[in-house]
């Protein structure tokens, strides 16, 4: 009896230490915020297009937390569907069409001897990625453009064309390999004939 | 004679060396081309900035691009001629993509411009050679061309235990560097001496191959002569020795850890045709213009070295070496090992090509399909790199470039070892190279995003912290305005009847909000429009029938409200204030300033009349005359003053109350109220005083008595205002 008792007793004792270190645990190494929102904002492209139907891409990662589905970024693409459905442990979706189709990268460019300098783009750029003032001509700097779309519209004058960055001998990368295809199963000679049936 | 002591490295391969083919023929120097085609980016770095342009005649070594950076060369003109262009052309580039080329056409004087040597350079400032060195269009020419300039001063920062001049050329087919060891030995070891000088470091080592025995031959003879300390370490022939690592590890045993580069060691690299181009610009101030490259291959008949303009069209090359188009299957540039198939013979030569390779479909047979692989480790054996080749395949292909990092896949050099090796002809190097573009893609996608994100998160706080500077000055003049309002409430009991004439004086403000408001909507509607009727043609084009009749609907709608809104506007900017109201005012005062001026006219007049009179002058029938046109004239003015006065305030209402007019009332009616107020305290302060000196009651009583009369007509006439002002208030 006095066993058992004592093994209760050590028992209780234990769990209010243990139950006091978690307790301090917690407090002490509180994190702020919700980490998994910032996880997720850091694979969204920064675009800030808008097109997810949300004001940026962090508002976005805060509705993805909230349960929206994952497929409402045209600009990242399926492989930010990919990242996303990989750091969420959801099956990647294809990307919803309706709210756009991913397109290649792009910059905007002004056409600078038509710009008015109504400085309306330069409001509606979500990166400050204009440089103008009133009146004065107007430049977009292509290297901060995030290719979001927004000043197209509100220019008055329709001087703002979106260009397609191709590919240049800096930006060029290697194709992947085809990999193990079809006719390399030819490893012997029994191989060429199932080739053969199936095809 | 100085021998140093040779160390191994793992792995390595041993493929057929097929040097001998190249060496038959005496160095060649094929004639001028027609054009040469001069790419602006033949070295690491940023591509250099052209500062010539098309139809300028330039001089063999002049400057016909700068330095754009700090990573950056320069370029010079092979030889005299025009600039024909400056245009995309197809470059040597594993893409096969073009870029931009400065064109120069040959007149075939091939005159030098004014060379300049720097003939005292061993007294000179070791920063003004660096800086010569760059106006020399000095790059590294045994690989990527890496500015020589820059890499000097990297290893200048540290001192240097050795200088290694990498003689090895391992790679088969290639005999560029052991032609130029052979026929300019006295250069390279000059141009050796001026590197020596420069950074002097603790040992100077030749490494070079056990296969080139002529060139060591003449270059031992030339140190012997010279009696220089310079070493020679000959290696044995195994691929890839010539790799910067592979050969440092050769020559010193000391390996070069993962992510570090030789300059942190205190070791500097270079090869020997940069070398020879240093001795050729100190000595000779002669820029780089030209090198010597290797022409080999099955398909040429006459296989051999030759010293070539930088520009020079490969297909002019290919014809001096006699190719055999029918024979010829690929052509590589750069050796089998790490070189890569052009697509087009018109891509020119630049400073760090060292070999073009006509290849025979015998002597290059497409390569076999891939197959699996087998764990075989072939790979791993081979990896000079000692890394795991078969694991960075894994990874490859399966995209985990977090892995593929950790096993190192950035020290890969890319030398083909484990491709030749692989059993299952898996083309490994390929698909290392996809996984470093990917991953460096994805970095700089990173780098950017988060720049946007910055970016994007300051504007957010810029526009957060401006709205609310406008709230709290929005705020302070809310506060100031009521704190304004209350006054004149404290000073006169009557204030309250202040607040409609201040109200009545104030709308015009309103009103001007309005109109812009109406304005903006026109402007939305007219973009939603707009944008609607894109969409509707977008759907015509594309015949989305459910569409159509759906959007039409909306266009209507839109065309309605827009026009709506454009009425509305019209009408707001019609009866606007600021438009109206200023000419009838300034039409009012100047006929009121005339009425005046003619009445004084009049009273003149009347003056000089009743003078003449007076007097009984002969004149006064004439004056009498001009007194009654006077008078007249007075009269119709203060008719039609009278007229436009009534005009007024037609015109500015309905839209506007504050007309001149009833301004005017109000101001009656503040005046009015003011002499009410001042009866009323006067009777007041009569009626204390009454109280305090009897005696006087009765001069006071009447005193009283006097100002309640005033009291009471002033009341009346404020009453009458009054209830004028509300009438002309309600009829609006
Ligand atoms: S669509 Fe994508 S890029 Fe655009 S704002 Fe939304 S999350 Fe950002
Ligand atoms: S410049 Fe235009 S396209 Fe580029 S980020 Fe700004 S708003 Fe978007
Ligand atoms: S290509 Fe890379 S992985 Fe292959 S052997 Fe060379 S260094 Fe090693
Ligand atoms: S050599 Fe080829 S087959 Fe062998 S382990 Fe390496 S990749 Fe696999």
């Amino acid at each position: 009896m006095l066993t058992v008792l004592l093994a209760i007793g050590v028992l209780v004792i234990l769990s209010l230490i243990f139950g006091g270190i978690l307790g301090y645990a917690n407090v002490r190494f509180h994190v702020e915020g919700d980490p998994i929102v910032d996880q997720i904002d850091a694979l969204l492209p920064q675009t800030q297009c808008g097109q997810c139907g949300h004001p940026g891409c962090k508002p976005y990662a805060q509705a993805i937390a909230d349960g929206e589905a994952i497929n409402h970024c045209p600009p990242g693409g399926q492989a930010t569907i990919q990242a996303l459905a990989d750091l969420l442990d959801v099956e990647a979706i294809p990307l919803d069409g309706d709210h756009g189709t991913e397109t290649a990268k792009r910059v905007a460019v002004i056409r600078e001897d038509e710009c008015i300098g109504c400085t309306k783009c330069i409001q509606a750029c979500p990166v400050d990625a204009i440089l103008g003032a009133a009146k004065q001509m107007h430049t977009v700097i292509a290297d901060e453009c995030t290719g979001c779309d927004l000043c197209v519209e509100p220019c008055p004058v329709d001087c703002i064309d979106m260009i397609d960055v191709g590919v240049t001998t800096k930006t060029w990368s290697w194709d992947k390999p085809q990999g193990i295809s079809a006719t390399s199963l030819n490893i012997i000679a029994t191989d060429r004939q199932t080739e053969g049936t199936h095809s | 004679m100085n021998t140093a002591q040779v160390f191994s490295f793992h792995g390595g391969i041993h493929p057929e060396e097929n040097k001998t083919q190249s060496l038959q023929l005496p160095l060649g120097r094929p004639s001028l081309p027609s054009e040469l085609i001069l790419p602006l980016g033949q070295h690491i770095g940023q591509s250099s900035r052209p500062v010539v342009n098309q139809g300028d005649k330039v001089l063999k070594g002049d400057v016909i691009a700068t330095s754009n950076g700090f990573l950056s060369s320069y370029l010079h003109a092979p030889t005299s001629g025009a600039i024909t262009a400056i245009e995309e052309r197809p470059i040597a580039h594993p893409s096969g993509l073009s870029d931009l080329c400065i064109v120069l056409h040959p007149d075939g004087e091939d005159r030098w411009t004014e060379l300049k040597p720097l003939n005292n350079w061993q007294s000179i400032d070791k920063a003004e050679i660096l800086a010569y060195l760059s106006n020399m269009g000095i790059v590294g020419m045994g690989g990527a061309g890496f500015p020589t300039q820059v890499k000097l001063q990297g290893a200048q920062k540290s001192t240097l235990s050795h200088f290694i001049i990498n003689a090895a050329e391992c790679e088969p087919y290639i005999t560029a560097d052991d032609t130029l060891m052979r026929e300019k030995t006295h250069e390279l070891i000059s141009g050796i001496e001026v590197f020596q000088h420069l950074i002097q470091a603790d040992k100077v080592i030749i490494g070079i191959e056990d296969n080139k025995p002529t060139a060591i031959t003449a270059i031992n003879a030339v140190i012997a002569e010279r009696n220089s300390n310079i070493q020679v370490a000959v290696v044995p022939t195994k691929y890839p020795s010539g790799g910067e690592k592979q050969l440092i590890q050769l020559l010193t045993g000391q390996e070069v850890p993962s992510g570090k580069h030789p300059a942190d060691m205190g070791i500097l690299c270079q090869n020997v045709g940069t070398c020879v181009a240093v001795h050729d610009a100190i000595y000779l101030g002669k820029p780089l213009i030209s090198r010597i490259t290797t022409l080999t291959g099955e398909a040429l008949t006459s296989p051999q070295n030759v010293e070539v303009l930088l520009g020079t069209p490969i297909e002019h090359l290919l014809a001096y070496a006699d190719v055999q188009h029918s024979r010829l299957n690929r052509l590589i540039l750069g050796g089998p090992m790490m070189g890569y198939t052009l697509d087009s013979a018109a891509v020119p030569i630049v400073k760090t090509t060292n070999c073009i390779l006509a290849a025979s479909k015998k002597e290059f047979p497409a390569p076999a399909p891939e197959q699996a692989c087998i764990r075989c480790g072939m790979c791993e054996q081979a990896c000079p790199a000692s890394l795991l080749p078969q694991q960075l395949l894994w990874f490859s292909k399966s995209q985990e470039h977090e892995k593929a990092e950790h096993y190192n896949l950035f020290d890969c050099i890319e030398c083909g070892a484990c491709s030749y090796v692989c059993p299952s002809s898996i083309p490994l190097v390929q698909y290392y190279r996809h996984t470093k573009s990917s991953i460096r893609d994805a970095r700089e996608a990173n780098v950017k995003s988060d720049l946007a994100k910055q970016r994007f998160e300051a504007r957010k706080a810029r526009q957060e912290a401006e709205a609310a500077e406008k709230e709290a000055k929005r705020l302070a003049r809310q506060k100031a305005t009521t704190a304004k309002s209350a006054e004149p409430k404290k000073a006169a009991p009557v204030a309250d009847s202040i607040a409609p004439t201040s109200k009545t004086a104030a709308p015009a403000s309103p009103a001007v909000d309005d109109t812009k408001k109406l304005k903006v909507d026109v402007a939305i509607g007219k973009s939603k429009l707009k944008k609607l009727q894109k969409q509707l043609l977008d759907a015509q084009e594309n015949e989305h029938l459910e569409d159509i009749s759906a959007l039409q609907l909306q266009v209507t709608d839109q065309e309605n409200l827009v026009a709506e809104l454009e009425k509305q506007l019209a009408a707001v900017l019609e009866s606007a204030p600021s438009v109206a109201k200023v000419p009838v005012d300034d039409a009012a005062k100047k006929a009121k300033i005339d009425a005046a001026i003619a009445k004084a006219a009049v009273k003149k007049v009347e003056k000089a009349l009743k003078k003449a009179e007076e007097m009984q002058a002969p004149e006064v029938d004439a004056i009498r005359q001009q007194l009654k046109d006077a008078q007249q004239r007075a009269d119709e003015l203060e008719q039609a003053l009278s007229s436009s006065g009534s005009v007024t305030p037609k015109a500015t209402s309905p839209a506007t109350p504050a007309s001149a007019a009833e301004l005017d009332l109000a101001g009656q009616v503040k005046k009015e109220k003011i002499a009410v107020a001042l009866a009323n305290a006067q009777i007041n302060k009569l009626t204390k005083r009454l109280a305090n000196a009897p005696e006087e009651a009765e001069a006071i009583q009447a005193e009283i008595d006097a100002a309640k009369q005033r009291l009471q007509t002033a009341q009346a006439l404020l009453n009458t205002l009054v209830q004028s002002q509300n009438s002309t208030q309600e009829n609006r």
